[in-house]
């Protein structure tokens, strides 16, 4: 598989260009029609990122959903994005990176406890990121947005291979600098990313870095 | 079929293609019984005073490093905690991913099957099914995440496509889940969504539920893994039981 597709718009051209600094949270509306691009400035940094339907936040990104009705246990080039209502949310049209994981999760001071040590809990985490952007993003106070809405999440540039004996693994990524993915969004949606802090694995290479989003129409 | 287990509580029958809802203390077991063959039932667990503490795929994935479950696995929350525990299992493989059926899919699969005209032989699908039980407990949509798809299997060949294992739970398979908190539990035994049959006929679950014995400090659950561990000590603190 690892279909690659670079893509054709120009990044002088798009109508947002931002930077997420490592670690950080990022919350923004992209509408229908519009194409969000999200850049591995540095590579090997797993982008931790949740969908939300503009118009009525209970449809979200789902997980179970994209995996059972595109039949497929990772994403990449083509793959549609299945809200939990069972439409198409976003549909990703360019990817120079090959596979994007969706079982992965995110990071958080809990699980970390769990899958490293009871006293890792202090250290910095994505669901932590998702809290603060929660409480602070004016996209997430219009729509009403609460711990109840932290579902399973995308993890852009992570690889989480399966075998098919069922074993699951944290593999190193097969990310690198400025390898990007492009999201064609099939209706208006708010994109919460974490740009994730995980210092215990090697999903971010044991080094956190900036990604760059941009949004053409 | 089983024999009546030792210690019972209650029993049950879930319909194939039905819904249920109900808690399980900590401290107790419930067992699920599939009577005819190929049955599914998708559950959700959540800490019973707090439900916004859930079943994670993620978490659970992750920490023990499977895709999917059976016996010596636990079903982790996203607060790192255990919300139950598999003891026992003859299947050796629970479906994680595929989450369930909404009304728009099983319509196009088996047809339109209505209460009008159908009465209670009306089909069900699994989204709506667990909505209806989420609700009675003031919950939503908001709350409904990937389930556990007890009794089916689903395969990924190398570049991840997936493959629905036909007749993989024959009559009497069954699955029994400890339960290391209060736990609501919601469960579906509508069809698994990538279930290819033509006709809808998911078999009956019949539940038991049970007390447990005590978590033992050599458990084959608790001793899984060191996450697990881990998972049992968070437990313990949040139950304020000395580890």
């Amino acid at each position: 598989m690892s279909t690659l597709l670079e893509s054709t718009l120009n990044p002088t051209h798009a109508v947002l260009d931002q930077t997420c600094l490592a670690g950080d949270p990022w919350m923004a509306t992209v509408r229908a029609g519009q194409t969000l691009r999200i850049l591995d400035l540095e590579g090997n940094q797993a982008v931790d990122t949740l969908f939300y339907s503009a118009a009525h936040a209970e449809e979200r990104y789902s997980a179970a959903d994209t995996i059972a009705r595109n039949g497929q246990l990772y994403l990449g080039l083509g793959t549609r994005l299945y809200s939990s209502e069972g439409r198409v949310m976003l549909t990703i049209v360019a990817d120079t990176c090959g596979r994007h994981d969706t079982l992965g999760g995110a990071c958080s001071s809990e699980s970390n406890t769990v899958r490293y040590a009871l006293d890792k809990r202090p250290m910095h985490s994505c669901r932590d990121s998702f809290m603060h952007a929660l409480c602070h993003c004016h996209e997430a106070g219009a729509l009403g947005l609460g711990k109840r809405d932290i579902a399973p999440n995308i993890n852009f540039f992570m690889n989480v291979p399966v075998t098919p004996e069922g074993h699951l693994s944290f593999a190193d990524g097969i990310s690198g600098a400025g390898k990007y993915v492009e999201l064609k969004a099939e209706m208006d949606v708010v994109v919460l990313i974490s740009n994730c802090p995980q210092l215990n694995n090697p999903c971010n290479g044991y080094n956190p870095t900036p990604i760059q989003l941009l949004v053409w129409d | 079929m089983n024999t009546i287990p030792a210690n019972l509580l209650w029993d049950e029958l879930l319909p194939g293609g039905h819904h249920w809802s109900g808690r399980l203390r900590g401290g107790t077991a419930l067992c699920l019984t599939d009577v005819q063959g190929g049955a599914n039932v998708s559950a959700l667990f959540f800490n019973a005073e707090q439900p916004l503490e859930r079943y994670s795929m993620p978490d659970t994935l992750k920490s023990q490093h499977t895709a999917f479950l059976t016996a010596g696995y636990v079903c982790q929350s996203d607060m790192g905690r255990v919300l139950c525990s598999i003891t026992a299992d003859n299947l050796g493989w629970h479906d994680t991913w595929c989450g369930v059926s909404d009304a728009a899919m099983v319509r196009a699969q088996y047809g339109e099957k209505n209460y009008q005209q159908y009465r209670n032989a009306m089909l069900r699908n699994g989204r709506d099914n667990l909505l209806i039980e989420l609700a009675k407990w003031g919950l939503g949509a908001r709350d409904l995440v990937p389930t556990v798809n007890f009794f089916s299997k689903v395969v990924p060949d190398a570049n991840g496509a997936l493959r629905h294992v036909p007749g993989h739970s024959q009559a009497g398979s069954s699955v029994v889940l400890r339960f290391e908190m209060d736990t609501l539990v919601v469960l579906s035994s509508a069809p698994h969504p990538l279930d290819a049959r033509l006709d809808y006929a998911p078999a009956d679950v019949q539940l038991h539920a049970t007390l447990a014995a005590p978590v033992a400090a050599d458990d084959a659950c608790r001793t899984q893994c060191p996450q697990n561990g881990r998972a049992f000590t968070n437990t313990e603190r949040y139950c304020g039981v000395a580890a």
